[in-house]
């Protein structure tokens, strides 16, 4: 395996009382794309949110490219060009056009007036002709598209995915999971949280099964799927797949 | 009723709208009659109060309404440039307050501490009290002209007054921003100053227009405060009238010329509240 993008190491977390992550490991390579699967409550998002140090972590390391980023005072700011993040509700700037929501960080953090490539990106999924428009004009998935495109105008290596899909009308999920389709295909790294098991046994390197804050099962999406090892995994995968 | 003509459903008046209309109607009926009962009972019943001539007189008298219109409309002016040159001032200094307030840097505590105590102590002192005391304190000092104007010194004080309830008004919206906006934000390697600017500010300022709305239509009726401290605004004027001509009408004048700004101003902030809520809901 070559040097992990994202390194994990012995990651907990506590909200109040609530320990929500209990020892997290987890490496995850470039070009990889891992999909986190479990109940609500299983650490999921959180395990997302302490990648890119949006939630801090109590213990433990979160090595980028070997820099520990959960270094309690590591400035974050330069770090966070370099891992997108797309969230279950979107998060647009509800006052800015589609345009404007992708632009925004490019011109202020990069210094950059990047007309074309931003252009480009709403041409290649599909919404070349939404970007002067503003987000509740927008069906779900097109702003939940924005919101992808919006975190990839900043050239991320790594796209972090907080089920991104959940909060989509069924019939809006398709249009979306394409594009993360296309991304994977592009070699992106990425690490999604998903209940769409379908997706995930189709697209994914490898399927993270969490529970109680803590990795339960791994291994690849045939495997985890049709073989599960462990009995919470089969209880689980009984209780979503019907 | 023309049964099986080729007119499509949707041209039908169904039951339902049928069965509104007519209790529109009806509404509308109970409605006019009771304001008309109304009316004729004031209209009638007030002359008959044994001051009512003298009243009228005093209060009503067509001639000196005519006469003291337009000279009380040029004062009014005085007003409104009060009003105009305030304004800005106070959400300037509003808007610094607020962030003043919101700011979480240590080495920017006495800051925070300052904007705190700005907002309760001039929050806290009513705002005649406060004209006097500015209006009348300061140039005390014996300050050189220009800088002894009651003008400036009257501003100052309505500006002070304004901007700590614009303050925290403004605060109030900043903090009504989803946090997921802040983070949204963050996450794309924006600075928090940046966040700040483009993403939360404008969400919130918009937020807080009807509420500000009616700040400014309670300012504009304050600057007339100001003529206890000298300058010959439209209360003042009226109050010369008063005098000159041994009649009260100049105030009802007065009141006449604030109405035809401040009501529509009020119903222009009910709008966009009533805007805001529905677009919410």
């Amino acid at each position: 395996m070559p040097d992990p993008r994202l390194s994990l190491r012995g990651v907990t977390k506590s909200f109040d009382d609530v320990q929500v992550l209990r020892g997290i490991d987890m490496d995850i390579a470039p070009g990889e794309m891992v999909c986190l699967i479990g109940a609500s409550g299983s650490g999921k998002s959180t395990l997302l949110r302490c990648m890119n140090g949006l939630e801090p972590v109590d213990n433990g390391e979160v090595r980028l490219d070997g820099v520990d980023i959960a270094e309690p005072g590591f400035d974050l700011t330069p770090i966070r060009q370099r891992i997108g993040i797309v969230f279950q509700s979107f998060n647009l700037f509800p006052h800015m056009t589609a345009y404007d929501n992708v632009a925004l960080a490019p011109r202020r953090v990069l210094g950059e007036d990047a007309r074309a490539r931003i252009e480009a990106l709403f041409s290649r999924f599909g919404l070349a002709d939404h970007m002067k428009k503003y987000p509740d004009q927008l069906s779900g998935g097109q702003q939940q598209r924005v919101a992808v495109i919006r975190a990839l105008a900043m050239r991320p290596q790594t796209m972090l995915l907080d089920e991104i899909t959940s909060a989509l009308d069924p019939e809006l999920v398709g249009e979306v999971l394409d594009v993360l389709r296309r991304l994977r295909d592009d070699g992106m790294t990425m690490v999604l949280a998903t209940h769409e098991m379908a997706f995930a046994r189709d697209v994914a390197d490898r399927v993270v099964f969490m529970d109680q804050g803590v990795v339960a099962e791994e291994g690849t999406p045939e495997r985890i799927f049709s073989a599960p090892e462990r009995e919470r995994t089969q209880r689980f995968l009984a209780s979503i797949l019907r | 009723m023309a049964a099986g003509s080729h007119r499509s459903s949707t041209d039908q008046v169904t039951r339902r709208a049928a069965y509104e209309a007519q209790q529109k109607r009806r509404a509308n009926l109970i409605a006019g009659v009771s304001t008309a009962l109304v009316l004729a009972l004031i209209v009638f019943l007030v002359p008959l109060a044994p001051g009512w001539e003298a009243v009228r007189a005093s209060f009503f008298d067509g001639e000196v309404f005519v006469r003291v219109f337009p000279d009380l409309l040029r004062a009014f002016l005085l007003d409104v440039a009060i009003f105009a040159w305030s304004v800005p001032l106070i959400f300037g200094l509003g808007l610094a307050i607020a962030l003043a307030r919101g700011n979480t840097n240590p080495a920017l505590f006495p800051l925070r501490i300052f904007g705190a105590v700005y907002v309760d102590l001039f929050r806290g002192i009513p705002v005649v009290l406060l004209v006097y005391l500015v209006g009348f304190g300061i140039p005390g000092l014996g300050l050189a002209r220009p800088w002894n104007s009651p003008y400036i010194w009257g501003t100052v004080a309505l500006v002070l007054t304004y901007s700590a309830y614009i303050a925290e008004v403004l605060r109030s919206g900043i903090e009504s921003i989803h946090a997921s906006q802040r983070n949204a934000a963050i996450c794309l390697g924006l600075s928090e100053r940046d966040t700040m600017r483009y993403v939360i500010l404008p969400q919130a300022i918009r937020r807080v227009v009807p509420a500000n709305m009616n700040m400014l239509v309670a300012l504009q009726k304050d600057v007339a405060l100001l003529s206890f401290i000298g300058p010959v605004e439209i209360l003042r004027q009226a109050g010369i009238f008063k005098s000159l001509l041994a009649n009260f009408t100049p105030y009802v004048v007065a009141a006449v010329i604030f109405l035809c700004v401040t009501v529509p101003a009020t119903r222009y902030a009910d709008y966009l509240l009533n805007r805001d809520r529905d677009a919410r809901s």
